[in-house]
């Protein structure tokens, strides 16, 4: 019988790609290990490899094709003694297998019919210019636009770290940072966090502004010796003498199916230190405005992003020197019912159940936290006395959590203005599982903040 | 005997001194009668020494004497509960840091342990400054708020005082990439313990250092034990010189107890750094007479061998005997330096216990740069 080709899952998070390339054609004998055809993914360009030998029967997508779902039969092979005939049959079977790399995120039962797939409109910073213009940018290239606008404007900053150079960023968040500033200001590492963190903090002592890629954050456990003891404590313990003009930057949190070492939240870790700032954008607004807040900061700033964010797109506002300040939140969604606080990709999901929860007439204020440290709590409890409750949405363990920062905080700045105990809602209390489903039930999720949400409103 | 065999055992000297860039492995083994040299105990008695004038021979003597003379008198203010938490000496150690420190330029760095109090004195920091951070009062060089293990002066090029074990190695090496990106000709000097030697993150440096050619001189003041650990029940190899040799980084034996020989070998290493040749390492052999911190009752070492240091090897009487042979000082002479010494020391004791206990204000300062207030204490 043909053999379908189907286009491939080529990283953890990819869902769709571009069939860049064909680079055999009809009629061509193929043979185990011949490079078949270019596809573009979230991350890079690709070959994909025959596995199987035979003469391309047809081809199914042309080259060119973009948003290619994974899955989807592109071409098809045939074997010996089988011909032009046997193509149809194929073609237009049914896929039978499983999908290899499906998200968490899509596995939840569907929403109710009432509500269509969520809309998610972020309100834009109120003290925007009336008229601004916005461009749509990915959050990866957002990020690559703060780092090449400061390293235009300022000769002492550089970016360090595994992959950032030659590869463009194993995420592809450095994309043409070597090409425009050359191999003094991107310098690719050896695999070695603990040394190069410690060399980026003498760097910054020395009066440079290094930015350090961790190629996530789950490698820079390594490094944390150095991050809190060497960055975040010497301008206090050498009083005042000594500053540490340094961000620490790279993917935090969960991905896709990489299990518990590589799947870890550090927001609650840093925010713990006194010295440090942290930051967990959302938008590609917010990483743009706030990553180069963080270069341009005399403090040790860790930054933290989220894979799954790189590629979603967001309105920017089209502004000369975009910067954002440090230690503001934002309300994302108004709403005067229930207030649900969240940080990094876990707005998303509260933007989700707000709609969810619009769809029950509830009103849920979302408000993004953007910095971790310091706290924008003045904007926290603002909402609380509007709405009177509130559910932390963290997509993080639950102990010693965001959540319960914020959640003693209210209680005891904002005790009165409850009418029930602050909820929240996060990743379950195990290493994250590898198993699709079992990571589905570890994650936040946005009927788990809907319930939690009517609970506190006494519904449901 | 042991610092004897490991001073003079290691290396054809000769070579090493006029060699210092030789590539590992290709280190000829040593011969039979180098061999039976070791076994002999033979003093090298080859190592270049710095041909010091009578002044810097007495600038030496004065340097080394401030510190052991600070580091006695910090040993017994700790003991009247004037200092607290934990205490470093660097006594018998003095050699080291006053000959690599006279070898430096301006704009040098410097960083090391938390056995720092010599490096800054060393670094021209005013005594009465560190003796008033080891009281944990608001004249001191971090205001109170660093303590023994914590102490910087930018102002003299001296970047820590770091407390976690081989940390400012990479932090060192980090300043020498600055030096490399800003196109100066500076060298951070990192030191570090035979304990730190072990570290992992030694080795992240050296590679970085020698994988971009940054300007850092590791200086590895092996005084034989970390805490209580003699160097060969720590590292399987011992010759701390040739931690470098995967990376290629050269490194040379050197008499730590002689600051002739300290500030020669130094001036060799800063030239091979400055000219963009890379890292270097320098062993320093040395001895700490006192114990690991003040709460070490050291009792892994045999008095013995601590007294035939003192008496043979201590570096202060080494000059002390040059001075008096070379006739630049009669005995009179030296007590009157002695007595000047001691009545700076003594001020600066006096002046750390005057000096004012921080301001409670003082808590919430220095957290964060100025421009961006520290989130105000909360309930």
């Amino acid at each position: 019988m043909a053999i379908q080709i189907l286009m491939p899952a080529l990283s953890p998070t990819m869902e769709e790609g571009t069939l860049a390339k064909w680079l055999v054609k009809e009629g061509d004998v193929i043979t185990s290990g011949d490079m078949l055809a270019e596809i573009e993914t979230d991350k890079a360009t690709m070959e994909l490899e025959a596995v199987d030998e035979g003469i391309m029967g047809k081809i199914l997508v042309p080259e060119g094709t973009e948003n290619v779902a994974i899955n989807t039969p592109i071409a098809v092979i045939l074997e010996e003694g089988e011909d032009a005939g046997d193509i149809e049959d194929v073609a237009a079977s049914p896929v039978t297998e499983a999908t290899p790399a499906q998200e968490p995120e899509a596995a939840p039962a569907p929403a109710p019919a009432t509500v269509a797939a969520p809309v998610i409109e972020i309100l834009s910073d109120p003290d925007l210019p009336e008229g601004t213009t916005t461009q749509r940018l990915s959050v990866r290239e957002a990020l690559r636009d703060a780092m090449a606008e400061e390293m235009r404007r300022d000769g002492n900053v550089f970016l360090m770290g595994e992959e950032v150079a030659q590869y463009e960023g194993a995420y592809k968040v450095s994309q043409g940072l070597l090409a425009e500033f050359g191999d003094k200001r991107v310098i690719d590492t050896p695999i070695t966090e603990y040394g190069f963190t410690g060399l980026g903090i003498g760097a910054a002592f020395a009066g440079l502004r290094p930015i350090i890629e961790f190629m996530t954050f789950n490698f820079a456990m390594q490094a944390i010796d150095h991050i809190v003891n060497s960055a975040a404590k010497t301008r206090y313990m050498s009083g005042g003498q000594i500053s540490c003009p340094i961000v620490f930057r790279g993917p935090n949190g969960a991905a896709a199916r990489v299990g518990a070492q590589h799947s870890q939240n550090y927001a609650s870790w840093y925010s713990h230190v006194p010295g440090l700032k942290v930051i967990a954008p959302y938008t590609a607004a917010d990483a743009k405005g706030l990553l180069k807040a963080a270069i341009r900061d005399d403090n040790p700033v860790v930054f933290l992003e989220n894979e799954l964010l790189y590629g979603e797109a967001f309105d920017v506002p089209d502004i000369e020197d975009y910067l954002l300040p440090i230690g503001k939140a934002r309300v994302t969604r108004a709403g005067g019912d229930v207030t649900l606080v969240a940080y990094s990709i876990a707005v998303g999901v509260a933007l989700e159940a707000a709609g969810l929860l619009a769809a029950e007439g509830i009103e849920a204020e979302v408000i993004d936290l953007r910095t971790i440290r310091p706290l924008d709590m003045e904007t926290v409890i603002a909402s609380v006395q509007k709405t009177n409750r509130c559910v932390m949405v963290e997509e993080g363990w639950p102990q010693s959590g965001v959540g319960a920062e914020i959640s003693a905080r209210l209680m005891t700045e904002a005790f009165d203005w409850l009418d029930a105990p602050v909820a929240r809602v996060t990743n379950a209390d195990v290493p994250m599982p590898y198993a699709a489903n079992l990571e589905a039930l570890a994650l936040v999720s946005p009927e788990a903040v809907a319930k939690a949400a009517k609970a506190v409103c006494y519904r449901g | 005997m042991r610092y004897i065999e490991r001073i003079t055992g290691l290396y054809p000297r000769e070579k090493m001194a006029k060699k210092p860039a030789r590539k590992a492995g290709t280190r000829k083994p040593a011969t039979a009668r180098q061999k039976a040299g070791r076994k002999r105990g033979r003093k090298s008695g080859s190592a270049a020494l710095y041909a010091a004038s009578a002044k810097e021979l007495t600038a030496f003597y004065r340097s080394m004497l401030m510190i052991r003379r600070f580091e006695e008198k910090a040993g017994q203010m700790y003991g009247m509960g004037l200092i607290g938490g934990f205490c470093h000496l660097y006594i018998g150690q003095e050699a080291v840091v006053v000959g690599v420190q006279d070898a430096l330029q301006p704009g040098d760095q410097v960083l090391t342990s938390y056995r720092d109090h010599g490096h800054m004195l060393a670094a021209g920091i005013d005594p009465k400054a560190v003796m008033a951070e080891l009281t944990g009062r608001s004249g001191g060089i971090s205001r109170g708020k660093g303590g023994s293990m914590h102490m910087f002066s930018l102002d003299h090029g001296f970047y820590g005082g770091h407390g976690i074990v081989a940390a400012q190695v990479p932090i060192g090496t980090g300043l020498a990439f600055a030096n490399k990106y800003n196109d100066s000709d500076a060298v951070a000097v990192t030191y570090f313990g035979d304990g730190a030697a072990n570290q992992g993150q030694i080795f992240e440096s050296f590679n970085m250092a020698k994988l971009w050619s940054l300007p850092v001189l590791y200086v590895i003041e092996n005084n034989q034990y970390a805490m209580g650990t003699s160097i060969d029940r720590a590292s399987g190899v011992t010759e701390l010189c040739r931690r470098g040799d995967s990376f290629n980084i050269p490194g040379r034996l050197v008499d730590g107890m002689n600051v002739l020989e300290v500030r020669a070998a130094t001036e060799e290493a800063l030239a091979h750094c400055r000219t963009g040749k890379g890292p270097m390492i320098l062993e320093m052999k040395t001895y700490r007479y006192r114990g690991h911190s003040m709460s070490d009752p050291a009792k892994y070492r045999s008095r013995a061998e601590v007294q035939e240091m003192r008496a043979e090897h201590d570096p202060i009487d080494q000059v002390k005997r040059r001075l008096l042979a070379d006739k630049i000082f009669d005995e009179a002479g030296l007590k009157a330096i002695d007595k000047e010494i001691k009545d700076q020391v003594t001020a600066s004791a006096e002046f750390a216990q005057e000096s004012p206990e921080p301001e409670a204000a003082a808590l919430y300062t220095d957290i964060l740069a100025p421009e961006a207030a520290p989130e105000t204490e909360r309930g």
